[in-house]
């Protein structure tokens, strides 16, 4: 139970920048980090005369999130112009989708394999595409210093996902938008990035107050720009106390006279909520179709084509691996979130290695700690997934033990070597049964207090004999070992 | 004839039978601009040298026996509201006085492609907002017929500099008359093509979904090679019709057979000039005499044609108009002056304690747009822009753009239905000639009445010319209106240019 006397109630807006070759409505390059106003024509900067003209790529990227998304797809959408003033935005409006967005009424499903909530459907009330504006690199705090507007990221084409206000936590937030996420990416419909800003979230938030009286609803706030899934819980996680801090000071609920939906940036050097405008100023944003560009008819042909050739989802995937490989939620989930190239190298390795589930030890435990503690991708691994399935395959076959296979492992990383080649370097073995029994032997007759030990019921004596046999040969299996001396001592 | 009143056509003949040169077409051109445009002022810019520079090489190219395009060496007016790539485009406006395009208007590579000369950027209403040039923020054009009179506008610089022979072909641009208006009053032929005949892409943009660019010229046959070589379809401009270009001086000489004309009952009702309803109708018994019918019909939406276009024109256009803002190109306020008088007011305001007038102060960034639009646009502008911002709000979209939109199509319906009798709406372009300097600038409603024939078409994107039918008692020129079917351009010539062979309307000059 929450330690709190209210809900957290979320909807998120995000935007994505969609991996088009080139912008929304003009040729020019969308790549990241040209040097400012490379990429930019008479379209993009809006001089007199020039006219937009669709990218149908991008509208097709819309189209597989939107389907991915379970959204309605409508068969007629058009566009229209959002118009306001500022630097970065050169035609003083920008051309986005508002009555008859290119999709609505779809739901992405999340879950968590940790079991904090219940897994459930957010809704998504609409996607729908539009034009990215400039950037503005100016110092607010002086206000007449020189202004500088780069102009390559006007145009770059956006798709706008509205949740429907359906999330009740900090888990849940990070969860839609870990899915979310890992949805686009898998689809090639976005990479994502959001330090780069190809993924921006803005949150609508508010609380909803339990009180002998009924639940009450503090006024919606809207918290801009959020960089960093860090930022967002740190951000939800203040505003809602913010919320709950000024209700019980003020008394001030949703729908009050003189309450207006508020937009708030996060400082997160502060670590607070701080209020960039009251919304009602600039409503009025004159939204009219934009007659530059024709309404886009979407045969329903065209969205079973598409739905058609949609790629696995990531959900999809999950329920199939733990169906097919008898892994646990906990390994999908990890195995998936790390994209689709660790999918395909994973069911490689169970492949090769005959067993799902250390196959997914293997993976998410070995592979991903050399991931991380070098910073590399998956691509800059060493090991094929067949080299690390033969290796998984030796451990199953109980051909080598799990302490030596580590090692094993291990050199293969450091030097790119199959695991035969590793385990000889390494002087790795299987040692003959008639050996290890000589040994055993030998190590009993040495040990008569273990004997006894064991002998009068302390069974666990007989791991000191384990380290005794290791000693004379390393490559002794500590199972067996256990095992052979249990039988000797119980035949004396 | 002088060479300098002769259609275009013809000189092309002669061109291309090297009797006459492209260099001596510009210099006679040249001289007539040297002579009499001091008093028309049709034209924003010249570069007589460049033309000549320009006629010198397909001179060569023709006496080498190379390739030569459509317009083998004529020279052309564009109206400055094409973008014409290292040549100023101003839109007749401050805002954009100092603006040079980096590139050309998809209308104005066609002509280059075509080998024509490009003589000048003629005058205009400023962004086209008008109907007869006295908004250009530069100055007033005249009429060559009566000099004390308006050419009409908004393309009044087009029309102005072929009546006074300064150019044998001229590129205007028409969203509720524009062309077909200063034709009429100028007394020369010009057509408004179907929206989408003609790629927009580098006109600057007035009110989108109405503008269209098109030619004019002596003769139908003029405007049929000037409307050949502009149409087409253009990738770069989505609402540019994917449709083939009939060659129309091809199939110019075809008399149309069984001709049906629908005359338009709303279209001879109060405020028509009685010269005016004469002229017509005379036109008409010269179109019976050629073997037309006549159908008097009604389009009883036409009355509600002004009232729609002023909501749908100023709409768009405070939309398109919003980019100039001083930021990125184009006019700006003083920076300096402006930052000192926002700090004045603001010592001001300090030391007068009003705090509710100092949190409502403006920004520099908000200083700037307004000052840099206040002092770049002119008045019809600034009228528009506002009228469009108002009917765009919350709270009265429905109520007008959307309302507005419901009569276009209402409109469009009375059209449809028109064309199922006949096969052309015929009447007056305007409903009184040339109208004096200065006599309506006072009064926006009266200057909106001068489209009370021709914004029914714009709303239907439908296309139309004017051609010469008469003059007043007075002289001045008379404009007959003949309006067609979606993309029908083809007969629609035809039928001009069938009566301009019965009649010489069109071969009046005027005496300057
Ligand atoms: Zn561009």
């Amino acid at each position: 139970m929450p330690d709190h006397p209210y809900d957290l109630i979320v909807g998120l807006e995000t935007h994505v920048q969609l991996l088009t070759d080139s912008k929304l409505f003009c040729g020019c390059s969308t790549a990241f980090g040209a040097p400012p106003n490379t990429q930019t024509c008479p379209v993009c900067i809006g001089l007199p005369g020039s006219l937009p003209v669709m990218n149908r790529e991008a509208f097709r990227l819309g189209l597989v999130a939107a389907i991915a998304l379970n959204c309605e797809i409508p068969q007629f959408t058009k566009w229209d112009r959002k118009q306001y003033y500022y630097p970065d935005l050169p035609k003083g409006y920008q051309i986005s989708q508002y009555d008859l967005p290119m999709s609505q009424k779809g739901w992405l499903e999340i879950s968590d394999p940790k079991g904090r909530f219940a897994a459930k459907k957010v809704g998504i009330i609409r996607a729908h595409l539009e034009e990215d504006a400039g950037k503005s690199l100016h110092d607010e705090a002086a206000g007449k210093a020189d202004s500088r507007i780069d102009l390559n990221r006007t145009g770059t084409p956006l798709l706008e996902i509205v949740s429907a206000p359906d999330i009740r936590s900090t888990e849940e937030t990070r969860a839609y938008l870990t899915e979310l996420k890992l949805l686009l990416t898998y689809l090639n419909v976005s990479d994502c990035n959001m330090q780069e800003g190809s993924l921006r979230v803005d949150a609508n938030v508010n609380i909803h107050i339990h009180t002998p009286q009924g639940k009450i609803a503090t006024p919606i706030v809207e918290i801009k720009n959020l960089n960093s899934f860090r930022f967002i819980e740190r951000a939800l996680a203040y505003e809602a106390k913010r919320q709950f801090d000024a209700w019980q000071e003020t008394g001030r609920k949703m729908g009050d006279p003189g309450t207006f939906k508020q937009t708030r940036g996060w400082d997160d050097a502060e670590g607070v909520t701080f209020s960039q405008r009251e919304k009602e100023e600039s409503s009025d944003y004159r939204y009219f179709p934009d007659p530059d560009l024709c309404p886009v008819r979407t045969p329903t042909a065209e969205v079973q084509k598409v739905r058609g050739g949609l790629a696995e989802l990531p959900a999809a995937i999950r329920h199939r691996l733990e169906k097919s490989h008898g892994i646990t939620p906990y390994d999908s989930d990890v195995i998936v979130a790390q994209g689709r190239p660790l999918v395909d190298y994973y069911e490689e390795v169970a492949r090769i290695g005959g067993d799902g589930k250390k196959a997914a030890n293997w993976v998410t435990q070995e592979l991903l700690r050399v991931l991380n503690e070098r910073n590399w991708s998956l691509a800059q691994f060493p090991l094929t997934a067949a080299a690390l399935g033969e290796l998984v395959k030796l451990v199953v076959a109980g051909e080598i033990e799990i302490t030596r296979a580590k090692e094993v492992f291990n050199d293969m990383v450091a030097h790119k070597r199959s695991a035969g080649e590793s385990m000889a370097a390494l002087g790795i073995a299987k040692v003959d049964t008639s050996e290890l029994e000589a040994i055993c032997r030998e190590i009993v007759a040495a040990n008569p207090k273990i004997v006894a030990d064991v002998k009068a019921g302390k069974q666990q004596a007989v791991g000191a004999l384990v380290g005794q046999a290791k000693k004379k040969n390393p490559n002794a299996n500590p199972n067996d070992v256990r095992r052979i001396c249990l039988e000797i001592i119980g035949g004396m | 004839m002088s060479l300098t009143d002769r259609p275009a056509t013809d000189l092309l003949r002669d061109l291309s039978a090297r009797k006459i040169s492209s260099v001596e077409l510009v210099k006679a051109y040249a001289e007539r601009i040297r002579r009499f445009d001091g008093q028309i002022k049709a034209f924003l810019h010249l570069d007589i040298d460049a033309a000549l520079a320009k006629a010198r090489e397909i001179d060569a190219r023709r006496a080498a026996g190379q390739p030569m395009g459509k317009l083998g060496g004529l020279p052309v007016a564009i109206k400055d509201v094409l973008c014409t790539q290292g040549i100023r485009t101003t839109c007749a406006s401050k805002i954009l006085e100092n603006f040079v395009p980096p590139y050309d208007a998809t209308v104005v590579r066609k002509l280059k492609e075509a080998d024509a000369v490009i003589i000048g950027k003629t005058n205009m209403d400023e962004f086209a907002m008008g109907g007869s040039t006295e908004n250009s923020a530069y100055f007033k054009t005249t009429n060559p017929w009566d000099t004390s009179r308006v050419p009409g506008g908004s393309s009044g610089g087009a029309a102005a500099c072929l009546a006074a022979g300064m150019a044998p072909l001229s590129i205007g641009t028409d969203t509720g008359g524009s062309i077909r208006q200063p034709a009429a009053f100028c007394g020369v032929t010009g057509l408004k093509p179907t929206y989408g005949r003609v790629s927009r892409y580098g006109l600057v943009a007035f009110a989108s979904s109405l503008d269209q660019i098109g030619p004019l010229g002596h003769t139908a046959e003029d405007c049929a090679l000037l409307l050949e070589t502009i149409a087409g379809h253009d990738p770069r401009d989505s609402t540019s019709a994917d449709l083939p270009v009939p060659q129309y001086t091809a199939s110019l000489s075809q008399p149309l057979q069984g001709l049906k004309l629908g005359l338009v009952r709303e279209h001879f009702g109060p405020g028509l000039d009685s010269e005016i309803e004469a002229a017509v109708r005379e036109a008409v018994k010269d179109y019976q005499s050629l073997g037309a019918t006549v159908k008097e019909l009604s389009m009883p939406h036409s009355k509600y044609g002004i009232a729609t276009y002023y909501i749908i024109a100023p709409s768009e256009a405070s939309s398109n108009l919003a980019r100039y803002d001083g930021v990125h190109y184009g006019y700006r306020t003083d920076e300096k002056a402006m930052l000192d008088e926002l700090a004045a007011k603001q010592k001001q305001l300090e030391s007068a304690q009003d705090a509710k007038k100092l949190a409502q102060l403006d920004t520099p960034l908000i200083r700037l747009y307004r000052k840099t639009r206040a002092e770049g646009f002119g008045p019809e502008v600034k009228r528009r822009i506002m009228l469009g911002t108002y009917t765009l709000s919350a709270g009265y979209y429905d109520a007008y753009y959307l309302k507005a939109l419901k009569v276009r199509r209402l409109i469009r319906q009375d059209y449809d239905k028109a064309f199922e009798e006949v096969d052309f709406v015929v009447g007056p372009t305007t409903p009184s000639p040339a109208f004096k300097l200065g006599e309506k600038t006072d009064d926006p409603l009266a200057m909106y009445l001068e489209d009370l024939y021709t914004v029914t078409l714009n709303l239907a994107g439908l296309g139309g010319i004017s051609v010469p039918c008469g003059f007043t008692k007075s002289g001045l020129p008379i404009g007959l209106q003949l309006q067609c079917r979606p993309f029908d351009e083809e007969r629609l010539l035809q039928a001009a240019a069938m009566y301009q062979r019965a009649t010489d309307w069109h071969t009046k000059r005027p005496s300057l």
